[in-house]
């Protein structure tokens, strides 16, 4: 490993991201986000995955966490990255429409990625395309829905047993 | 007689192992192919233990989904709940007393060194030692001690409050702990001369399942097993939080002292290694205890404000990071619970590829995982 770098300042990390992605770096949220959001398009959701973790000012070589949030008007993905090698963290959002979420997986660029989209598939229903291996992880095969999303009804029965 | 091999046909033969089996560690189920002895792919199925902690948190307070952090990881509970803890203070930027602070480290130490202690000893039994494993137990019955004195439970404590703990040490409590140091620290040694340089054991360990320092990080591995394949990460000094700033320690990584770096030894010893520092801390802790109050005064009807924070915590097994939204309103919006356990489950296959059945096993082990964290 090499010694930690400079750190970065989220609202420069956005800037570099709009001189690259132009509108494709939507927005930035700062106030009241510990650490802040880089709001990105979901189409460009690898390229600027992949531009985050090569570049090497940047280097976001891991990924801490990824998760699905329902904000009942629409889906988000975060994703959580911090940088071993520079030690500073950002966080990357992009917003989903509530008919048929889907965004490209990032599972080629941080491995770590794999796990968390699986089960934001299974509790949300967010589709990670390209992933090489989307299976429900922690309901059953046969679950009907997804659970974590705001509408959703408990079922009262599984297999023609009360739950 | 003579057999032409080609007259044999040969296939692999795929083996359920578990979701009932010792050597998962809880209700893991592998799923093996395997070539003969040889694993050619070992797909790990999880979710047994799966109790919708995260919607869970969406129907009560804050301060309610307290004792649903005990069952996170049971072995840990201590970790847990002061995790959940300063991540909602973090959320609510609410100044918590230095004793409680002080207090909380305390008990995140010793609940490390009992969960460690469980990881070294499963470890040994699944490797066919039976013996340290009795050891570890006779110690961590007097953590376990030390946590009834403290909050009257031994599994699943509740002990941190949003801004401190539920109660101050009763009087006597330090100087326990104190005792049990002194008790505890020269079984380190005794550990390592029972089993830790055992010949068998070694050659079960060391260059089994290599982790290069590259993967580890782009997979996601926290704390001991980060730390096994040589990388000096550690949350407690690089991105500290309570009072760890200023207590003095060292990160103990794998050195590749037996084989290879970042082997199943070198993350069986880091967790050795751990414990002797925890010791450190904790005298340092003990030490430097201030007098005072240990709960801030947070309101009855509590309502953070509106964000969304992210914080991590060192763990036993890895990073626990907790994704917290809150609308402002008495209940958590949205609460994601990363986990260390969850995480490292994401490289199992890749690493158990081309190994023996009982490999797998020790790959487990020295992973040490457990099921609650990763079900959730």
């Amino acid at each position: 490993m090499k010694e930690p770098g400079n750190p970065v300042e989220a609202q420069s990390i956005f800037e570099i991201l709009k001189g690259k992605f132009g509108d494709a770096a939507v927005d930035l949220q700062a106030e009241g986000f510990s650490p802040a959001f880089v709001v990105v398009a979901p189409a460009s959701v690898k390229e600027i995955a992949r531009f985050l973790r090569d570049d090497p000012a940047l280097s976001f070589d891991s990924l801490m966490c990824l998760s699905g949030v329902d904000y009942k008007d629409r889906f988000a993905v975060a994703y959580h990255l911090y940088s071993m090698a520079n030690r500073h963290a950002i966080g990357m959002k992009a917003f989903l429409p509530r008919e048929a979420p889907s965004l490209p997986t990032v599972d080629d660029v941080w491995p770590a990625a794999n796990f968390q989209e699986r089960e934001a598939f299974d509790l949300f229903g967010i589709v990670f395309e390209g992933s090489k291996d989307l299976r429900r992880i922690l309901l059953p095969e046969d679950w009907e829905g997804h659970p974590l999303r705001k509408e959703y009804k408990y079922p009262e029965f599984y297999h023609g047993i009360k739950v | 007689m003579t057999i032409r091999p080609e007259a044999l046909p040969t296939q692999e033969m795929t083996i359920n192992m578990g979701p009932q089996h010792p050597s998962t560690h809880g209700v893991l189920r592998v799923i093996l192919t395997t070539d003969g002895e040889v694993v050619t792919r070992a797909v790990p199925d999880v979710g047994y233990l799966h109790r919708a902690l995260e919607k869970i948190g969406e129907r009560v307070s804050y301060a309610q989904f307290m004792p649903f952090t005990d069952r996170l990881d049971y072995l840990a509970s201590m970790n847990c709940n002061c995790a959940w803890a300063w991540t909602v203070e973090k959320l609510a930027k609410i100044e918590v007393p230095e004793r409680a602070e002080y207090l909380r480290v305390i008990v995140c130490e010793l609940n490390r060194i009992s969960s460690h202690l469980i990881a070294f000893g499963s470890f040994t039994a699944d490797m066919g030692a039976f013996t340290p494993f009795l050891y570890a137990i006779r110690e961590r019955e007097k953590v376990n001690d030390l946590f009834e004195m403290l909050c009257g439970n031994r599994l699943t404590y509740n002990y941190a409050r949003i801004g401190g703990v539920s109660a101050d040490a009763p009087p006597g409590f330090l100087e326990k702990t104190r005792e049990f140091l002194d008790y505890f620290e020269p079984k380190i040694d005794e550990y390592n001369e029972l089993i830790s340089y055992n010949k068998i054991f070694v050659n079960r360990l060391a260059n089994v399942a290599v982790v290069s320092a590259a993967d580890a990080v782009a997979y996601g591995l926290t704390g001991p097993n980060l730390r096994g394949s040589g990388v000096a990460f550690d949350l407690r000094k690089d991105e500290p939080y309570s009072v760890y700033p200023k207590l003095d320690f060292k990160v103990c990584v794998g050195t590749g002292e037996r084989g290879t770096l970042g082997d199943c030894f070198d993350r069986y010893m880091v967790r050795i290694n751990e414990m002797r520092e925890s010791v450190k801390i904790l005298r340092q802790a003990l030490e430097r205890i201030p007098d005072g109050p240990v709960l801030a005064k947070v309101p009855r009807v509590f309502k953070p404000p509106v964000g969304e924070v992210y914080f991590r915590a060192e763990n036993p097994r890895g990073e626990t990071g907790i994704y917290l939204v809150s609308d402002g309103t008495v209940n958590p919006y949205r609460l994601k619970i990363r986990t260390g356990s969850f995480v490292t489950m994401n490289l199992f296959e890749t690493v158990t590829k081309g190994l023996m059945i009982a490999d797998i096993v020790a790959v487990i082990g020295s992973f040490d995982i457990i099921l609650p964290e990763i079900d959730r």
